[in-house]
């Protein structure tokens, strides 16, 4: 039995000025769920995520989140709210250290409430048991560290904003498959305490492998959702090319 | 002797634009704003002060207690009605801005207070001194040295090593991923802004306890913080405090080998540091 989903879109229309690039798009997270969303570069889940977190505008009634309306709030309002975002290319504070990093997320993310149980909550403390790589070189420069660490890096600060659900975006990309798997290792992890994700992926089998439903995107339009282990290899090409490519 | 002392009085005017300057390098170096009309807002605070301290015959200090709130409030005004509109990856938009308000803070103070210059008297403090060791050192421009590196110090440390400090250089870093971790980058600009233009009415008051101004002088004031901010190294406020340093023996240096020289000798010792040294003495990793 489900009861209401924690974070929706519903009919969600969003682009850049005057190129619209996400058409009608409804999307569900649960809580405790992993969620991937799949699809090319430019199918528009990067746009998605984005504008669920109020980096583009939408209507209010577009995003709901714990049952209000909340689209097109201010982004700062949505972190505080306990939406949390890895953004893609791992955005980090250039030169502040590792820990400086971690600790605005501290400083400005949600607030704990009453109503979280304590294992839940995300200290500094916690983030380097999680990457323990990442204790060793608190002082340093985040710039100093290797692509791998960095994106530990923004996973953690986006951890410490003590988010509900947590939006990944392409948090394997760029990475040699070693760091990968170091990666995706620690997210069990993370859902243990009780928060959503949201991958959103281009490795398909990846994204498959470690979530429980997954959602696949096409021109900005969602073309297959459905259980991960479910979906079969085909029925996810055709909603990933376009049903012309499935045929040739 | 004329050496030392020209270095003494060379390190005392670097106290004076080390308070220009403390404003823009927050502003230019950490926030990366380009305020053509920082020059013309500490002169109009300067006028301001000068108008309110004859108005109300106030004192030095209770002037200051009243200034800086006032300029607090401009600068707050000033980021949240002109410069939060303007800011972003390009550094366009915040120069065309602020080079339309220089000139219009310029006309407007023309209009209140004509071009005659005025000073603001110190009740002696202003011409006294004290002889050490045959090196005659005025008091007040200690005053402004002591101040200077007490701003730095504190702005420093507030930078560094608080929550708002953080929330800035995460801000200045980058505005969007600022964002999703949860920081209002308009309010931390705000905040940050009306510090930057708090800590010019500090330096209107000494500045019009020290020299004159007038509505024009403005640009130049902006030149040296300008100066002392790119000598020092972006994002550094000790490498702001040098700069302004260099700059002050610099142009002391230039008024003891010929009257005409010391402003020009500023700005070539400026164009050898950007030279020599184009990211500055103070920049790190």
């Amino acid at each position: 039995m489900k009861a209401e989903p924690v974070l929706s879109t519903h009919a969600l229309s969003a682009g850049y000025g005057d190129f619209q690039a996400l058409f009608g798009v409804d999307f569900e997270v649960y809580a405790g769920e992993v969620v991937a969303l799949i699809g090319a570069n430019g199918a528009g889940k990067s746009t998605l995520l984005r504008s669920i977190l109020g980096l583009l505008p939408v209507l209010p009634e577009m995003v709901r989140f714990r049952g209000k309306p909340v689209g097109g709030s201010k982004p700062h309002t949505m972190v505080r709210n306990g939406i949390g975002m890895v953004p893609e290319g791992r955005r980090l504070f250039a030169g502040m250290s590792v820990e400086d990093n971690l600790r605005v997320a501290v400083d400005y993310g949600r607030k704990p409430e009453r109503d979280d149980d304590a294992g839940s909550i995300w200290t500094i403390a916690r983030i380097y048991a999680l990457f323990p790589i990442l204790g060793e070189r608190r002082d340093q420069l985040v710039h100093n560290l290797s692509g791998g660490q960095q994106q530990m890096v923004a996973i953690g600060r986006a951890l410490l904003t003590q988010p509900r659900v947590l939006l990944c975006d392409e948090i394997s990309l760029g990475l040699a498959p070693k760091v990968v798997h170091e990666i995706y290792d620690a997210l069990p992890l993370i859902r243990q305490a009780g928060t959503a994700l949201v991958l959103v992926e281009q490795d398909v089998s990846l994204a498959k492998r470690a979530s429980e439903r997954l959602y696949c995107m096409l021109e900005g339009r969602i073309t297959l959702t459905g259980a991960s282990d479910s979906i079969g290899r085909d029925t996810i090409a055709e909603a990933y090319f376009g049903a012309i490519h499935a045929m040739a | 002797m004329q050496w030392l002392d020209a270095l003494v009085q060379g390190v005392l005017l670097g106290g004076m634009y080390a308070q220009y300057a403390l404003g823009m390098a927050l502003m230019f170096g950490v926030m990366r704003i380009v305020n053509i009309a920082h020059g013309d807002l500490m002169i109009l605070l300067a006028l301001t002060g000068i108008s309110l301290a004859t108005a109300f015959s106030l004192g030095t200090m209770s002037l200051i207690a009243v200034l800086v709130p006032l300029a607090a409030l401009l600068g707050w005004t000033l980021q949240r009605g002109i410069l939060n509109k303007a800011v972003g990856e390009d550094p366009l938009p915040s120069l065309i801005a602020t080079f339309g308000l220089s000139i219009a803070v310029q006309n407007l103070m023309l209009q209140i207070w004509s071009a005659d210059t005025r000073s603001l008297r110190g009740g002696g403090l202003e011409s006294a001194s004290i002889d050490v060791g045959g090196v005659y050192v005025g008091v007040l421009p200690v005053i402004v040295l002591v101040t200077a590196i007490a701003l730095t110090a504190g702005l420093d440390f507030i930078v560094r090593a608080t929550r708002f400090g953080r929330g800035l250089r995460a801000a200045a870093a980058d505005t969007e991923a600022a964002a999703v971790t949860g920081v209002d980058p308009k309010s931390i600009y705000a905040v940050s802004t009306a510090i930057a233009v708090a800590i010019l009415g500090i330096a209107a008051v000494f500045q019009s306890l020290r020299a004159t101004v007038s509505p024009a002088d403005g640009p130049a004031q902006l030149i040296y913080a300008f100066e002392a901010v790119i000598i020092g190294g972006m994002g550094s406020l000790w490498g702001a405090f040098v700069g302004s340093m260099v700059l002050g023996v610099a142009q002391a240096i230039g008024f003891r080998i010929d009257p005409g020289w010391g402003i020009l000798f500023g700005h070539l010792v400026f164009l050898a540091a950007l030279a020599i040294r184009p990211e500055g003495v103070m920049k790190r990793g």
